[in-house]
């Protein structure tokens, strides 16, 4: 696995070998926690913190960190990140703590964190751990936040709602488009269709990018 | 692996495990009052809608009382009272009791009674019934829950505290039969009881001031 540039790493999290699109890797919490935008994006954010912190540590002791001892150590760092962040959630942000419950703490459960400590941060810098970290940790926020968006539009006809639960204020209730919508969106079906939906028009997406890049290419190096 | 290795990488386990600690209990540090002032914050906010339109003095949670299992309220566990009182008189309770036969487990109740035995407020603390069915039990997703404010023990009959389906009184929710007839099973068993041990209810001493009883005790011998 080539280390490459910062930017290059953030693409690769984002969009190439995304967590939940490409890896199907934290599909438990994605699956779960999708029925509204605000769920996603503060599960979203914990996430990207965890996973940008445990990878900047790993990567910062790998030297100390032998081969027998590193499951472990991964657990250690990662349940401890992981209690610190909750914490911090049931002290400045209450609401969505009591609205994300168990996930919050069943972030250490998430494969892709201990996989991103794994395969990347224990072979490489602190400073190119930090980028896949981010890369990976914003990729997750985003298939969540869209995930999130699409099954609260149709399960509840509104967008952005108690977005308070994040930002504090007065409870909000979104753009309200209709009162009450298609409850199977809301419902664990809902979540398998959206995700099911988000890789079909990720590969798609691929599929038409590679089909007008070969095009594009001189007839000699064409291959079928 | 020699006897040299294994106690490096122990040794290394034990450092990685210490600092760790160390991180979270600094974290602890800094968020603890937060987190007790939000919990305290959150109990009072979430108690008061049960007591609409009774008036009273100090904060809810100050007398609180808990009826250790088993007892005659609904529910397995542990029930709590809080009693509130106005200038020294008892003037309503609110009980947090569990009824156990909802469609998807347990559902924590809250139910408030004025002295008379007259219902001031119910609201649903916990459930997992299910969203968009058996959860219009919630305040926020339906009034359902409102039809029970100013009702008691003779409005109507105890034999009455049933569904309209079942040939009581109150209204269904359309595709949830199950989550309301528990809780309308558990209103009524809570009622019963109240009329029953309203005078022990009201005059046990709240837990808070039982625990500082016996601290004094301890501190004199």
């Amino acid at each position: 696995m080539s280390s490459g540039g910062f930017l290059d790493r953030l693409q690769v999290g984002l969009w190439k070998d995304n967590p939940g699109l490409v890896q199907l890797l934290g599909l438990c919490p994605l699956l779960a926690v999708t029925s509204s935008f605000v769920n996603g994006l503060g599960l979203g954010i914990a996430t990207l913190f965890v996973l940008s912190l445990s990878n900047v540590l790993v990567s910062a002791t790998r030297r100390w960190i032998t081969s027998e001892i590193r499951i472990p150590i991964y657990v250690l760092i990662i349940a401890s990140l992981v209690t610190c962040i909750e914490l911090v959630f049931k002290a400045w942000f209450p609401s969505l703590d009591r609205s994300l419950g168990i996930f919050i703490p069943l972030i250490v459960t998430n494969c892709a964190i201990v996989a991103r400590a794994e395969v990347f941060a224990s072979r490489n810098s602190v400073r190119s751990s930090l980028a896949d970290g981010i890369g990976m940790g914003l990729g997750f926020t985003l298939l969540l936040v869209a995930i999130g968006m699409f099954r609260e539009l149709l399960g509840q006809g509104t967008i952005l709602a108690r977005l308070d639960m994040l930002f504090g204020g007065d409870a909000t209730a979104g753009l309200v488009l209709v009162d009450g919508g298609w409850l199977l969106a809301i419902l664990p079906p809902g979540a398998f269709f959206s995700l099911a939906l988000a890789i079909a028009i990720k590969n798609a997406v691929d599929r038409r990018r590679s089909v007008t890049r070969r095009a594009s290419m001189p007839r000699s190096l064409r291959r079928s | 692996m020699s006897e040299r290795s294994v106690l490096k990488s122990g040794l290394t386990l034990a450092a990685i495990a210490a600092v760790c600690t160390a991180m979270v209990a600094a974290t602890y540090q800094v968020t603890e009052d937060q987190i007790a002032a939000n919990e305290q914050a959150w109990l009072e906010q979430s108690l008061e809608p049960a007591l609409s339109g009774v008036f009273f003095e100090g904060s809810v949670t100050e007398s609180m009382l808990v009826i250790p299992a088993p007892h005659e309220l609904p529910g397995p566990d542990d029930a709590i009272i809080y009693r509130v009182y106005s200038e020294g008189e008892p003037v309503a309770a609110l009980f947090a009791v569990t009824a156990r036969d909802g469609y998807a487990g347990p559902i924590r109740i809250l139910l408030g009674v004025q002295y008379d035995g007259t219902v001031t407020g119910v609201r649903i603390l916990e459930h997992r019934e299910t969203p968009g069915l058996g959860d219009k039990i919630v305040s926020s997703r339906s009034d359902w829950v409102f039809q029970f404010d100013g009702r008691s023990l003779t409005d109507p009959e105890p034999a009455s505290w049933a569904l309209k389906v079942d040939g009581g009184e109150f209204d269904q929710l359309t595709g949830a039969s199950v989550t309301p007839r528990a809780i309308i099973k558990a209103m009524r068993d809570t009622l019963i009881y109240f009329e029953a041990n309203r005078d022990t209810v009201f005059a046990s001493p709240p837990a808070s001031e039982a625990a500082a009883e016996t601290d004094a005790g301890d501190d004199t011998i």
